[in-house]
């Protein structure tokens, strides 16, 4: 009873001292308006309505409960309006299939990107040739996927540092890896993986993005071929995909592209070596035990069957050489795709296995490039490796050997440290404090230990020790921290990415969303509160990446009027005001539309029954914002062309009757006038 | 020939004191200024308008040189349109065709005062003189024009009466402020104008007693 006063008490002391300290701000700000501006001392309420506006916030926090602690998040998280947020995190959006643009501090929800999903609002996958060509780019085989379970965005790098110029990720479903240019924030490419149906391990960048990672996961015959699971261990394999970026196209070049043959183990996340441990990658594994379920038949289900083994196998992939090998042709042809055999890949001295606790989700390079953390899911500890130990054991070449005759060096040989940070450890961030961040999903928490090597001179505590936890709620999967994953980390906000949100929010149903947790890990020591929970209603979320704001340089209109986003170009049929026109060449009609607020040119079109319609528009307008829609009742034609930019599709004529087209975007006073009649005339 | 010497009158005596020649030096450095000023005034914008309203957070801005109109012309052409005001291209086309030509030849006038020497000099300086007054009047009739010449067809016609955008200072059209200022060209040209006046007083001080001794 008595301690309950004692911390009653202190709540209220510092909920006193913070209600001052925002009085004094208020004061100060006050003070300078009057210093500054002539007009402030004019008008006579300003100083009065400041200090009003502090007696208010008191009578507000009060009313609405909010405790000292909760004034504090809201101050460091509250953006006015009309301010940008200094920080900007590219999530995925799971099964959705889309990537999240998100504002930090404010966690306010800025763009969603369509990726694999089709998706009206941006146009993307409604008739637009661009963004069909892009989706197409996603077949599998003769099947159109039309979602995607986006996991791990990947923003492009320079010298291992977030370059703001493009974002990759993959989809786990499909094994797909799409590319976004960050000029316009719009999909440009979806890459098929040739050999694998399914990923994980993707997307991460080499430290000049020269390279794309995409990592494989559950084992299966590569090509997309049949085998009997009878012969597991013989015919399914598992494989890292490194797919060539050309930053100067803004496309991965699939025909410079190659993979690697793995045993059949389930791969799961990789990470790029960078500064020491550049030119080489790394990705852990699960299911070393290559077990092949089957629960139903009295087997061992997988999630016991594949957490047999207390060791599973790091990856340890020399990528420079790889690239050598693969160049050199020493490469077989897998469903028209160059694959490194499992065979060459140890011949050459490419592959090496390192024993990592158990059943690992994360491999985690620090910022130095020196040291390696993998989050063994089913251990409480995170292992942390040296880069240095691992060349080392292989210049002594101590190896045993797996089924396969992939070399393993010693765990021991290798391991720097291991620190016990909780149950459930699973991906790692780092800041720059010389702290790490490591996911708890199981308690769930995010956990912030030391480093040690170079780091130890950046915190107090010692090396290799946990310092604190923060509970977070619920379910912890990936975490992301500002710039967390690349050579100087900010150390400024971390995000925590819930599986589960439970009662964070008002009940919407049995389907809940998923919970993104705003943490502060501005101060060293053991304050690391939770400051902000955000909802996500789409699929689930995975990783995000977060790049300080004014790294992002995109265009506000396309840079000329005509542009076409897919071509970087002007489009050929890019149509300029008073040069609209139809052409009929027998059934084939082509039509040049221009868009401007608030009518389309031309208001009439006129067709019969059987044509084929070839339709460009272009949106002439040269003004931030004045995107206009353009939608097509029954042929399901819904485009969204932004200042500049020229799109086509195409339709046949299949049903005759009158359709009013118009712009799908408000996009002025008259925009409920911005329609047409198209009449299909009945052929006979 | 008599009459062109009658024109340019009498030159300066060769056996003056070197402070007697100063005051000859203070019309031809004015007028030399002058015309420098007048062809910088080319390169530089004569005149800005600025419109201001919520969706435009930078506000949209015209740029208005002796020859040409820069800036969002194209997006304020796209807001006109509603109210019925033709494009702002299809304004002075004369002016700005000729306007190059005009000032290159304001300057070689100005130029030529320095060596005209009777009171025919201010027939040479009068046109620079009165430039830029000329250029505003000739720009507030242009607002004018437009401002009161709308298409009675154009979906906004019945909410936004004629009106006349002022030339200079700040206005409103619907939910648009407008703000109106001289461009650096203009004030240039202002300069050019001023030194002028003074050049012509030190001009006849100092030549008209040569005037009227050769009379």
């Amino acid at each position: 009873m008595k301690l309950q006063k004692n911390n009653m008490s202190k709540t209220v002391i510092s909920g006193i001292v913070i209600l001052l300290l925002i009085l004094a701000i208020g004061l100060m700000v006050s003070c300078n308006d009057n210093g500054s501006s002539p007009e402030a001392t004019e008008s006579d309420s300003s100083s009065a309505s400041t200090t009003g506006v502090s007696n208010d916030a008191m009578a507000i926090a009060e009313a609405r409960g909010l405790t000292p602690d909760d004034i504090t998040a809201a101050l460091k998280t509250y953006t006015p309006s009309g301010v940008h947020d200094e920080y900007i995190m590219f999530a995925s959006g799971g099964h959705g299939g889309q990537v999240y643009v998100i504002g930090l501090p404010s966690m306010r929800i800025i763009k969603q990107i369509a990726v694999f999903t089709p998706e009206p609002w941006q146009g993307y996958g409604y008739g637009a040739e661009g963004t069909m060509e892009v989706l197409a780019g996603g077949n599998v085989g003769d099947s159109n996927i039309t979602w995607g379970d986006t996991h791990h965005p990947a923003l492009s790098e320079t010298a291992g540092d977030y370059d703001g110029q493009f974002l990759f990720i993959n989809d786990k479903a499909n094994g797909r890896v799409a590319v976004i240019d960050l000029k316009d924030f719009e999909t440009k490419q979806l890459v098929k993986n040739p050999i694998a149906l399914g990923d994980h391990g993707g997307t991460f960048v080499v430290p000049d993005t020269e390279w794309v990672i995409e990592g494989g996961q559950y084992g299966a015959p590569l090509g997309w071929e049949y085998a009997s699971l009878e012969d597991y261990n013989e015919a399914y394999r598992g494989m890292v995909t490194f797919w060539k970026f050309d930053r100067e196209a803004g496309r991965i070049d699939t025909d410079a592209s190659f993979a690697i043959e793995l045993p059949p183990y389930w791969q799961d996340l990789c990470d790029a070596g960078k500064l020491a441990s550049d030119g080489w990658v790394f990705c852990n594994s699960f299911n070393t035990e290559r077990a092949t379920g089957g629960v139903e038949d009295g087997n061992p289900p997988f999630e016991a069957g594949a957490s047999q083994n207390d060791m599973d196998f790091l990856h340890i992939i020399d990528k420079n050489k790889a690239i050598e090998v693969a160049a050199a042709g020493k490469t077989i042809d897998v469903n028209g795709f160059p694959v490194i055999p499992l065979q060459t890949a140890i011949d050459e001295g490419l592959l090496y296995f390192a024993p990592e606790p158990k059943s690992p989700h994360g491999v985690d390079v620090t910022p130095d490039g020196k040291f390696l953390t993998i989050s063994g899911k089913l251990d409480p500890h995170v292992s942390i490796y040296s880069f240095q130990k691992i060349q080392d054991a292989i210049a002594a070449g101590n190896f045993e050997h797996d089924d396969y005759g992939v070399p393993i060096l010693a765990f021991e040989d290798v391991v720097e440290a291991q620190v016990e940070v909780g149950l459930g450890p699973l991906h790692t961030q780092y800041d720059d404090k010389g702290y790490a961040y490591t996911s708890l999903f199981l308690e769930p928490a995010v956990s912030r230990w030391t480093l040690g090597g170079d780091f130890s001179d950046l915190h107090e505590e010692e090396d290799w020790t946990l310092v604190t936890k923060t509970p977070v709620q619920y379910n912890v999967g990936h975490i992301a921290a500002a710039e967390g994953d690349t050579v100087s980390p900010d150390g400024k906000f971390l995000v925590s990415m819930n599986k589960w949100a439970i009662d964070r929010f008002a009940n919407v149903g049995p389907l809940l969303p998923q919970n993104f947790q705003l943490l502060d890990i501005g101060e060293a020591g053991a304050h690391m509160p939770v400051l902000y929970d955000m909802p996500i209603p789409d699929g689930e979320p995975h990783y995000a990446q977060i790049i300080k704001a004014d790294k992002l340089s995109p265009w506000e209109v396309y840079p000329e009027v005509g542009w076409n986003p897919h071509t970087n170009s002007i489009d050929p049929n890019a149509v300029a005001l008073g040069e609209e026109r139809i052409e009929r060449n027998g059934n084939e009609v082509e039509i040049w539309m221009t868009a401007v607020r608030s009518h389309f040119t031309p208001e009439h079109v006129e067709i019969k029954q059987g044509d084929h319609v070839t339709w460009h528009i272009t949106n002439v307008e040269r003004a931030y914002d004045a995107t206009h829609g353009f939608s097509i009742p029954y042929y399901n034609i819904n485009l969204s062309i932004e200042p500049g930019e020229a799109t086509t599709f195409e339709f046949d004529a299949t049903e005759d009757g009158v359709f009013s087209y118009y712009c799908t975007e408000f996009c002025s006073a008259l925009h409920l006038e911005m329609t047409g009649y198209m009449l299909i005339e009945p052929s006979e | 020939m008599s009459a062109i010497k009658k024109i340019i009158g009498p030159r300066v005596p060769e056996n003056m004191t070197a402070e007697d020649k100063k005051l000859f030096r203070v019309p031809t450095i004015l007028f030399g200024i002058a015309a420098i000023l007048l062809v910088i005034s080319i390169f530089l914008p004569y005149w800005e308008m600025e419109l201001q309203a919520p969706q435009y957070p930078k506000g949209l801005h015209i740029t208005a040189y002796a020859n040409r109109l820069t800036g969002d012309v194209a997006e304020i052409d796209g807001l006109n349109h509603y109210i019925g005001m033709s494009p702002l291209d299809e304004a002075a086309q004369f002016e700005k065709s000729v306007s190059v030509l005009a000032i290159a030849a304001l300057s070689l006038l100005i130029l030529a005062a320095i060596f005209v020497h009777t009171k025919w000099v201010v027939l040479l300086v009068l046109p620079t003189i009165l430039m830029p007054f000329l250029f505003l009047a000739d720009l507030q009739f242009w607002l004018w024009k437009f401002g009161t010449n709308l298409d009675p067809t154009a979906p906004l016609s019945s909410a936004i009466k004629p009106f006349v955008p002022s030339v200079l200072g700040s206005g409103l059209i619907a939910q648009f402020k407008t703000v109106a200022m001289p461009g650096t060209g203009l004030y240039l040209a202002i300069i050019a104008s001023v030194l002028s006046i003074v050049g012509l007083y030190f001009h006849r001080k100092a030549y008209k007693p040569l005037v009227d001794d050769s009379q």
